[in-house]
């Protein structure tokens, strides 16, 4: 399936993108991390295991269990500063 | 209900007269409002740029205001949340709440305070004598959310 990535703020300026599309072979948030994570580099320190982000799916917050579907808006980023 | 997330200031009285325009039914309106301060962390901050996720931004406090409405007898709600550069002593957020009774007013817009410093996709990026850094969320706004569930 086709997905739309979305990254903010301090992930978006490591990542040196603020969206892409990618093809996704699996079926939840934590598979997307896993491809993610193995292209190496930034992705896999950013996105490895203790450390903080937070992960939206059709902007809604979710979980590594949650399900993907075609055409998904995922969106990775910070823990929130605002107010 | 008014949800805003705009790069514009505000006036804390003109949105306090907005929501009790036309109303005798109100009987407290309790409101919130947050500035830009110029240190954190131990550094002199002179400016700070908010960014947020168009789109996810307005429907995260749509839900916050939802969850406050179930919780509390609340009337009306005003959320202003700015966006882009901002200097210290600009305003930055404002919760109003308006009820019948002080009691709900008052926890309403400390829940929806506490929720949107947790839940709400804004980030703040800071400028100091040492360069531009991005805020860490803290465990304090956390817990403070964690208490009312």
């Amino acid at each position: 399936m086709k997905l739309r990535l979305l990254y903010f703020a301090r992930l978006r300026e490591r990542f040196g993108t603020a969206e892409e599309n990618v093809d996704f072979a699996g079926a939840t948030v934590a598979e997307l991390l896993a491809q993610l994570r193995a292209r190496g580099g930034v992705w896999a320190e950013e996105l490895g295991e203790g450390r903080l982000f937070r992960v939206a799916v059709d902007q809604t917050l979710a979980m590594p269990e949650t399900g993907l579907a075609e055409g998904a808006e995922v969106a990775i980023f910070p823990p929130v500063t605002g107010g | 209900m008014k949800i805003a997330v705009q790069s514009a200031g505000f006036d804390l009285g003109a949105e306090v007269e907005a929501l009790r325009r036309g109303r005798t039914d109100i009987g407290a309106i309790a409101s919130f409002v947050g500035y830009a301060r110029d240190h954190n962390d131990g550094a002199g901050v002179a400016a700070l740029t908010l960014e947020h996720y168009p789109g996810m931004t307005e429907k995260a406090l749509a839900d916050i205001v939802a969850q406050a409405a179930q919780r509390w007898a609340v009337q009306d709600v005003t959320v202003i949340h700015r966006i882009g550069r901002l200097s210290p002593g600009d305003p930055i957020v404002l919760v109003a709440v308006a009820s019948a009774h002080r009691g709900d007013a008052f926890a309403a817009c400390e829940f929806l305070m506490d929720y949107l410093k947790t839940r709400a996709p804004f980030w703040k990026k800071e400028e100091t004598p040492d360069g531009v850094r991005w805020v860490d969320a803290r465990a304090s706004d956390e817990s403070a959310a964690q208490r009312w569930s």
